[in-house]
């Protein structure tokens, strides 16, 4: 019945899509919180930097970027990421490139919000017992801040593991364009999709079962 | 200004931030620069490769053309998703557990399924068992695939917007001794709906991003797609890109102002509950929808007590 299979590298095209997942799921952690560290900052001009950042990147379609990285950024800038000659390998670390840039927005609100959360009462508080600033942040600001981060944090990191699909639209070897090829060569039209379907089900399904109960944990009660 | 995170600034750190932001500003305009001698360097700075777009032809040939498919599949997915999403939520609320079940397993696994996935699948689907014509096939895969997860994301808004609405609604209705069926049609839908206005607007955005997709992988002529034979005909490969991407940007903060405006018009409205779902508000349910959160939008945006009236005077 799964003879159909053959010829078809169905673990590792997942594997690919995982890769994708949590290389540009890292980058976007990193430059996202950057970016909220900005947009936080005391200083106005950082502030406007993050703000216009987010806006612009959350309404351009990540197809569009993820395009642009491989027809603009690679072909016309000649921007290789040290990958010149082997296409696959370039096409993969721009796919990352893109999906970083277009995640980091996302957690950049999600970290924001998280800061946001915490009532201005607590800072105040914890001054006035006379703590000084790092002591008010790694005691008091931040160890709450990042409890209520968890749960926006799973949601962008399950949205991002979805989007790793579009990396297709460049001919990164990921599961969406083995399907597309696959339902193209093999007759079993719903049979394949049910497959293709279930795996994503399969990786995003308990990343939101287990984060969400770890978030559920930790939440600070108000 | 005060936040959680610094006092207001002293003399000290007025001083500090002024050098923060001068450091910054030297650093910004680096990268300004590099972007700029880039596109000098690659000759997309010329006159020929921007003047295309100062004529009309270049926008009534390639870019309106893909702006209306765009907009097109857009509308046409929210249309069909809006009445689906509606039937699933109020079915994932339903007091039988043999409807309330299979609408949940339904509306969760269309949610886990990439939207490119749900596209091809349509697209494929199309070409073997139906004889759509060739022409119109992107179109119908593009709005299927759309309508099949939007349709699942709406049914949790629609769900949200319900639970949002103070008790007392129901227990007025039954009061009076509505039945199930005109309790909704009469009194939770009518005002979920206001209640759920905004975060549609924001699911909008999302449709219109989500489109591209299909111009990028089903030869859909969306505006990604007109982008692509534009730049053949006047190889301006950037250019074309940032004049794409200014459309998407703009035509989708068009959606968000209008999304805040009518958020902060149905907050004071009088004749409301005050129950409102924001777009923010559905991020935390889109992903993962959890009931414990719903219960927590209705303690929050609910606008009173528990059980309460609820109607904000």
């Amino acid at each position: 019945m799964f003879d159909f299979l053959e010829g078809y590298d169905l673990l590792g095209a997942f594997w690919v899509t995982v890769q994708l997942a949590v290389f540009s799921g890292i980058g976007s952690l990193v430059l996202g919180t950057i970016l909220a560290a900005m947009r936080v900052s005391p200083v106005p001009l950082m502030r406007g930097f993050g703000t216009v950042y987010v806006n612009v990147v959350r309404n351009i379609p990540l197809t569009v970027i993820i395009v642009f990285s491989s027809l603009g950024l690679a072909d016309i800038f000649g921007i290789t990421l040290g990958a010149a000659d082997d296409f696959d390998a370039l096409s993969f670390r721009l796919a990352i490139l893109g999906l970083t840039v277009y995640t980091a927005a996302f957690v950049c609100e999600a970290i924001r919000s998280g800061i946001n959360t915490v009532p201005v009462g607590q800072a105040e508080a914890a001054r006035a017992i006379g703590l000084n600033f790092t002591q008010v942040l790694s005691l008091i600001v931040l160890p709450q801040a990042f409890r209520s981060v968890i749960g926006p944090l799973t949601n962008v990191l399950i949205a991002l593991t979805k989007n790793t699909t579009v990396a297709a639209a460049i001919g990164v070897a990921e599961a969406a364009l083995l399907m597309k090829e696959m339902i193209e060569n093999e007759s079993q039209l719903i049979l394949i999709s049910a497959i293709f379907a279930f795996g994503f089900v399969v990786l995003t399904l308990p990343t939101g079962l287990i984060l969400g109960w770890v978030a559920k944990r930790v939440a600070v009660k108000r | 200004m005060t936040s959680v995170l610094y006092d207001a600034p002293g003399p000290g750190a007025k001083r500090r931030n002024i050098v923060y932001t001068v450091l910054f500003l030297i650093v910004l305009g680096l990268g300004v620069w590099w972007i700029y001698s880039a596109m000098d360097d690659k000759g997309q700075l010329e006159w020929a490769k921007w003047s295309p777009f100062t004529e009309s032809q270049a926008w009534t040939t390639y870019l309106l053309p893909g702006l209306a498919n765009t907009v097109k599949a857009a509308a046409l997915a929210l249309v069909i998703a809006l009445p689906l999403g509606a039937l699933f939520g109020i079915a994932r609320l339903s007091d039988h557990r043999w409807v309330r079940v299979p609408a949940g397993v339904v509306v969760e696994f269309f949610r886990a399924i990439p939207v490119l996935i749900l596209m091809v699948f349509a697209n494929q689907f199309y070409a073997t068992s139906t004889d759509i014509s060739t022409e119109m096939r992107p179109l119908y895969a593009v709005v299927t695939g759309l309508v099949l997860y939007n349709a699942s994301v709406l049914a949790e808004v629609v769900r949200a917007g319900i639970l949002s609405l103070p008790k007392g609604q129901t227990e007025a209705a039954k009061a009076i001794g509505l039945r199930k069926g005109q309790t909704m049609r009469s009194i939770l839908l009518p005002q979920s709906v206001t209640a759920m206005l905004p975060a549609l607007v924001s699911q909008l955005v999302v449709i219109v991003k989500d489109t591209a997709l299909g111009g990028a992988l089903l030869s859909f002529t969306e505006l990604l797609n007109a982008r692509k034979t534009l730049a053949a005909n006047y190889s301006n490969v950037i250019p074309s890109f940032i004049v794409v991407a200014v459309i998407f940007i703009v035509l989708n903060l068009l959606l968000t102002t209008f999304a805040s405006w009518l958020e902060k018009r149905l907050r004071r409205a009088k004749r409301s509950t005050g129950a409102v779902l924001t777009g923010e508000a559905m991020e935390d349910l889109t992903a993962t929808g959890t009931p414990e959160r719903l219960s927590d939008i209705r303690k929050t945006d609910g606008g009173s007590g528990p059980g309460g009236g609820g109607a904000v005077p």
